[in-house]
């Protein structure tokens, strides 16, 4: 095995050991309390927040990849075209807001809960997959094209069949964003009452307690690390498989 | 047999193609040269309908190729491109069975048909069926285009200088492969190329253009001995007119029974590589003996330099 595997596999064990028992880790952040606080936070467990907050992230940047992917498909035809000017100042713009005002003006709507953070994040992920699902079909080389065309492929099978297959490692380099942003971004979603890891940062900065925000912090950052991780390594092994070359 | 008639393409007021007919045999090559932005490729790519036409028509065996949809129309005609345009993503072998999986053959007849292509352009199946473009030479990559482009055995193939990025010894190679190709399965082939010598070598006819108009289309004999325009003649190059007829002619035509001194000649070289070996050798005449070693005679250099005359 690689060292560099090692050291991922070391990681993601620590990171699912201290969510499922994270009271046999309170010695490490024993030393950040002060006058008897709790070393860790136990008003929720970190193994529901985790899941919840894994979950919100991955139903948003899935129906953000839908939308972005499918959105980029349509401005690519030729019936489509016109559109894309307008389709990337939407994207442009969603970016713009902070996600502190979607989510305030999400409350009145949809109530308390995870469903504001959900369209949050939603909005957040669809810029960079929709850009990047952009660049990859409109930067295919054009003798492959060409060549698609040439053969005789119908306008569907020339898209199933090769221009899906060649971006979708950039289209994957742009959900990995996606999903690194919502990860972090999903954290200020417990302030308007979901279910995620920032619950533990805020109830340690409502405290004072240092530990809570540490173990928080850490496990979002973590996660984050290792997924980003995870999805670059995939981007690499299907670059090679489509004999492209691999890019950073 | 393909009729092109009065074919004409406009880019807003730019006459890229200019009334363009031609007719092209079934079985023969017909080879459109012509200086850059001639409008070459757009010719080609006119008929196979990858460019709509402003105007005119082209019949392939007196059809009409509008009466069918462009895309069935493209999987009848073999598309082979300069760089190829292999789908970086699918393996040789699955490159190859395009047009016949979008036509739907069944898997063991495309199966045969990939091994026995893969075979005939001298990549054998077990070590290059599963490979990846990316791991190929520029002529394999070549090769296997053309082999894609041959798949769904097409009585017509297009090709846009497909031999443009190999180099000579490749090239040359590549070029008689695909006379021996166009010979068994009598192909109808229109050939796009920047290259005079290619041309002569692979045409039964040349087409030249120039600012999008047809100049002259004939057999390469009769453009090199009556070029219609001083433009034909400046193609061609006035210095080379002697040495590109005895190209056209093989040994074999000016053998003659009798005895010679030295390293022999193959029948199946060219008039100009016989004389080139004459000039090197400071020889007046070179036995002739074939490739399996059997003796046809000799051939003489006065009958060869009659051969490099102008013709009446
Ligand atoms: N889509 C287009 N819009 C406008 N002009 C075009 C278009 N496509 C080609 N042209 C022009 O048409 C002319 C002929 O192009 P074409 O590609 O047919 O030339 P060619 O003879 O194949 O040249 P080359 O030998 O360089 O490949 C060129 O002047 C080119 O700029
Ligand atoms: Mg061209």
């Amino acid at each position: 095995m690689k060292p560099g595997l090692i050291v991922r596999l070391v990681v993601l064990a620590l990171l699912v050991a201290f969510v499922v028992t994270p009271q046999s880790f309170a010695w490490v952040f024993q030393p950040l309390t002060k006058n008897g606080q709790p070393a860790i936070y136990t008003q929720n467990t970190l193994l529901v927040l985790t899941l919840s907050h894994l979950a919100i992230v991955a139903v948003a940047t899935l129906l953000a990849t839908m939308l972005a992917v499918g959105l980029a498909i349509l401005v690519t035809r030729p019936f489509g075209a016109e559109f894309l000017p307008l389709s990337r100042s939407l994207a442009n713009i969603g970016q713009t807001f902070p996600p502190v005002a979607v989510l305030a003006l999400a409350v009145p709507v949809l109530g308390f809960g995870w469903q504001p953070t959900l369209v949050a994040l939603f909005l957040y992920g669809l810029l960079p997959i929709f850009e990047n699902a952009l660049t990859g079909l409109t930067t295919l080389p054009p003798a492959v094209t060409e060549a698609a065309r040439g053969v005789g492929m119908t306008d569907r099978q020339r898209l199933i069949q090769v221009e899906l297959p060649l971006a979708t490692p950039v289209i994957l380099a742009g959900i990995r964003l996606s999903v690194v942003i919502s990860v972090a971004t999903a954290t200020i979603g417990s302030t308007v009452a979901a279910w995620t890891l920032g619950e533990v940062i805020i109830a340690g900065l409502l405290s004072n307690n240092i530990a809570f925000v540490a173990q928080g912090g850490l496990v979002v950052g973590t996660i984050a690390v290792l997924i980003y991780d995870g999805l670059s390594a995939v981007e690499r092994m299907l670059m090679r498989r489509t004999g492209q070359r691999t890019g950073t | 047999m393909i009729e092109i008639e009065a074919l004409t393409k406009d880019y807003l007021a730019l006459t890229v193609v200019d009334h363009v007919s031609l007719t092209v045999a079934d079985g023969e090559i017909a080879v459109v040269v012509g200086t850059s932005g001639s409008g070459k490729t757009t010719l080609l790519r006119m008929i196979n309908r990858l460019i709509e036409p402003t105007s005119g028509s082209v019949r392939i065996d007196g059809e009409d190729t509008r009466a069918l949809p462009a895309f069935e129309l493209r999987r009848r005609i073999g598309y082979a491109i300069q760089g190829h345009g292999l789908f970086p993503h699918r393996t040789v072998g699955q490159n190859i069975a395009t047009v016949p999986s979008l036509l739907g053959w069944d898997r063991a007849r495309i199966d045969r048909r990939v091994d026995e292509l893969l075979e005939l352009f001298q990549l054998p199946p077990g070590e290059f069926r599963d490979r990846m473009p990316s791991e190929l030479s520029g002529g394999q990559q070549q090769r296997v285009g053309v082999a894609r482009a041959l798949a769904a055995e097409p009585k017509l193939l297009l090709m846009d200088e497909p031999f443009g990025a190999l180099d000579p010894i490749i090239r040359a190679k590549a070029q008689s492969d695909l006379l021996a190709i166009q010979k068994r399965f009598g192909t109808t082939i229109v050939l796009v190329t920047h290259d005079m010598e290619e041309a002569i070598h692979l045409g039964d006819r040349i087409a030249v253009m120039d600012k999008g108009q047809l100049l002259q289309y004939a057999p390469p004999a009769e453009i090199i001995a009556r070029p219609a325009t001083p433009f034909v003649a400046e193609l061609i190059g006035t210095g080379e007119r002697p040495f590109r007829l005895l190209s056209l002619t093989r040994v074999r035509e000016l053998v003659e029974p009798g005895p010679a001194q030295g390293a022999p000649i193959s029948p199946d070289a060219t008039l100009r590589d016989a004389y080139a070996e004459m000039l090197w050798t400071g020889r007046d005449i070179l036995p002739v003996v074939d490739a399996t070693g059997a003796s046809l005679g000799r051939i003489r250099r006065d009958d060869i330099a009659h051969r490099a005359e102008r013709p009446q």
